[in-house]
């Protein structure tokens, strides 16, 4: 599905990721906890393919396509979603509206007004959103578990192939962490994987994962079982710089 | 759209079903150019009384004794010698599909405008399937004593409302284009609304089927009587063009005691046109008047609506909207005084600019001793899309009464690259993601359009900034 090969990339010369690894079979899902600073918004956005962002080694591959070279949209089109630690605001664009829009781009048959409206109003349902909501303009005055819920109900209704969710947890209070927790595992299947990127284990408790990264300096320094989100927890991030620091 | 077909056989010319005599359409004036001589030439073509023909005259002379004038945009290349001041429509919009110039053509052909659609494209003549509606609906304005024609006519059919109130809010000598509308005005549309009438559906200019829809120098009058409420829809989205680069119009709104007005325009000059137009109301006791302003095209706009609050409690809003692409300058604003208490206004500007477009906000606020406890907001946001885009603003403000709540906010912004990269995460090209943030720019003046309008508003500045993509 997915696979990071010697990952290195700069923001304004900067080097932030520094030899990453990392292979995410179909139906996947995979966790990556780290400290703050060590890449993983970095990652995420250079999944994605964010212009502010330099490659300067390693590669890409996504389906078996290399997507190095490939826009956003296209990495979208091609069944990539990103749900962003601080998603963007819109002003005067409706959820409804923009949610409309991005179907159709990745979707390879548009959508009629009808279907549309009840794919939204049922995935609404699940993300325990209320109706009203759609018509409100994108990330504007959203709170921050507002938008965290919005940014899982745009993976429900583009039903990517992998999912990155980069923080997703973060912020959230024990309700809102299960809605967007019940959101993925709405999707978890043998079409769909997901990283999830994530500072605490909290949310692991809820979205199994079948694999947990620890990522340190820009690099994935040790990787193993859901226990190893439980040691993390346990010995906290001191742990891993003593341990792999020197790896890294 | 087949270049070889002709406007006719795309049934976009008006005289094709008969609505007037064919030969009306090809007088023109003999030569480029103005003088005593053409302007009377156009006043005896249209058997005009001789009152209106010395308002002409004299109003040519104001003309000329005013120069160009030096703020705003620049004005330099605007030769008046080489301009036809007067032309039929038929001429002035080209007979033919070849007529019509390259980028128009272009225009309709990306907007893939189906034929119902076609027949609104007022630009390039007026609607034969709307003729039906407009017949109908003239049945319920002629019985509710309405007047809605175009200005030639109304001035021959109500000679002394137009006599009373023409001229009144824009005298002749308010400016050098007042002036010179003044002189060689043709077309437009004349409005009465009875006190206590409402006219629930827009009058649209479209609907006027014998009316000089888009003349270079139309001249407007609408008068809101007593109560009543009127909602006038200038002109057409589609792209408008003459064969001359001088458009100058001059519109006049009088809201009588407890009436209301809105204006809206959506236009779209081609780009080498020079778009000066002055557009004010008068607005008494209790009335409302909303402008409703959309600029697109042209080469250079200046047009400030006004509204001069001359009663006390009424209320002016003006909502003005400008894309300027590449080689644009839009010089646009509003103006708005207060000259009775308890008035309050809003002024919402929102500019768009691109490449090496370049936008003005320039408003003015008055507020005259005496008119106590008046409100009044102003509202000007700029969006630009590129690092050359440019954009100005020039908030005028005088107030003379103590007693008095005024707010000014202005913003500008740019269109981010981490919200395009959001967008584009979600399977939006480039050109949509940023068309869709420009669509929610103006979102706030475009949901107080009719729908369809508010569709080709935005249909109309995407095509605006793709031709400039390239
Ligand atoms: N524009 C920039 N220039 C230099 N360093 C940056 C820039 N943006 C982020 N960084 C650095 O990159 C590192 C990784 O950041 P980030 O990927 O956001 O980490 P995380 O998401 O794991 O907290 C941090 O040390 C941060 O300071
Ligand atoms: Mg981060």
């Amino acid at each position: 599905m997915l696979k990071i090969d010697n990952l290195h990339a700069e923001i304004d010369g900067n080097e932030i990721l520094r030899g990453l690894n990392l292979e995410v079979g179909e139906g996947e899902i995979h966790a990556i906890m780290g400290p703050n600073g060590s890449g993983k918004s970095t990652l995420s956005n250079v999944l994605m393919g964010h212009p502010r962002y330099e490659v300067t080694g390693g590669s890409i591959t996504f389906r078996g396509q290399d997507v190095m070279e490939l826009e956003a949209d296209e990495r979208a089109r091609l069944g990539m979603f990103l749900a962003f630690q601080y998603p963007s605001e819109v002003p005067g664009v409706s959820v409804a509206n923009f949610l409309r829009t991005a179907v159709n781009a990745v979707r390879e048959e548009e959508l009629s007004v009808m279907e549309m409206y009840k794919l939204l109003q049922e995935k609404m349902r699940v993300m325990e959103m209320d109706p009203r909501f759609a018509e409100r303009y994108l990330n504007e005055g959203f709170s921050g578990g507002e938008k965290k819920r919005n940014e899982i109900l745009q993976m429900l209704m583009l039903e990517p192939r992998l999912a990155i969710m980069d923080e997703t947890d973060s912020g959230l209070d024990i309700d809102a962490l299960q809605v967007v927790s019940k959101g993925v595992n709405e999707l978890r299947g043998p079409e769909f994987s997901a990283v999830v990127i994530t500072h605490y284990n909290r949310i692991l408790r809820y979205i199994e994962p079948d694999h947990v990264h620890v990522m340190l300096n820009g690099r994935i320094v040790t990787s193993g079982g859901k226990e190893l989100a439980l040691t993390l927890e346990d010995k906290g991030y001191d742990w891993v710089r003593q341990e792999f620091g020197s790896v890294a | 759209m087949p270049e070889d077909r002709t406007i006719q056989e795309l049934g976009l010319d008006e005289y094709k079903f008969g609505f007037r005599d064919p030969e009306e359409y090809f007088f023109k004036t003999p030569r480029k150019g103005i003088d005593p001589e053409i302007v009377a030439m156009i006043s005896k073509h249209k058997n005009e009384p001789e009152w209106m023909l010395e308002y002409r005259l004299k109003a040519l002379e104001s003309f000329f004794s005013k120069p160009t004038p030096q703020w705003g945009g620049n004005l330099n290349e605007l030769d008046f010698d080489e301009i036809y001041y007067y032309i039929r429509p038929m001429e002035n919009q080209g007979r033919t599909w070849d007529d019509v110039p390259d980028d128009i053509k272009n225009t309709f052909e990306k907007l893939g405008i189906p034929q119902a659609e076609r027949d609104s494209l007022a630009g390039v003549g007026a609607q034969y399937e709307s003729e039906v509606v407009y017949h109908s609906l003239k049945e319920e304005w002629d019985k509710a004593g309405v007047v809605f024609m175009d200005m030639d006519s109304g001035l021959r059919e109500h000679e002394d409302l137009v006599r009373e109130y023409f001229g009144t809010i824009i005298p002749a000598d308010d400016n050098k284009f007042s002036a010179l509308n003044s002189a060689v005005w043709s077309g437009g549309s004349f409005v009465y609304v009875p006190p206590g009438v409402h006219i629930d559906i827009p009058l649209q200019a479209y609907f006027r089927i014998n009316a000089e829809n888009m003349g270079q120098f139309e001249r407007t009058l609408i008068i809101a009587d007593e109560g009543s409420y009127v909602h006038y829809i200038e002109g057409c989205t589609a792209p408008t063009y003459t064969s001359n680069s001088l458009h100058s119009a001059v519109v006049e709104l009088i809201a009588k005691p407890n009436a209301r007005i809105r204006y809206s325009t959506i236009q779209n000059w081609s780009h080498n046109t020079y778009n000066l137009v002055t557009k004010r109301a008068v607005a008494e006791e209790n009335a409302t008047v909303e402008w409703v302003d959309g600029n697109l095209g042209s080469k250079l706009t200046m047009k400030y609506p006004a509204v001069y609050l001359t009663g006390e409690g009424a209320r002016g809003e003006i909502l003005s909207v400008a894309y300027a692409g590449d080689g644009q300058h839009q010089d646009a604003g509003g103006k708005i005084v207060h000259a009775a208490p308890n008035t309050s206004s809003l002024i919402t500007s929102k500019s768009i600019s691109k490449g090496t477009g370049r936008s003005t906000y320039r408003g003015l606020l008055k507020v005259h001793e005496g008119a106590e406890n008046s409100k009044s907001r102003v509202e000007c946001d700029a969006l630009l899309l590129d690092e050359n885009a440019r954009t100005d603003t020039y908030p005028y403000i005088e107030i003379e009464e103590k007693k008095v709540n005024t707010e000014h906010e202005a913003t500008v912004s740019k269109v981010g690259e981490d919200q395009l990269f959001y967008l584009m995460s979600r399977g939006l090209s480039e050109e949509e993601a940023m068309a869709m943030v420009v669509n929610g720019f103006i979102e706030p003046i475009a949901k107080e359009l009719p729908l369809e309008y508010a569709i080709e508003l935005n249909r109309l500045i995407q095509l605006e900034m793709e031709g400039s993509v390239g």
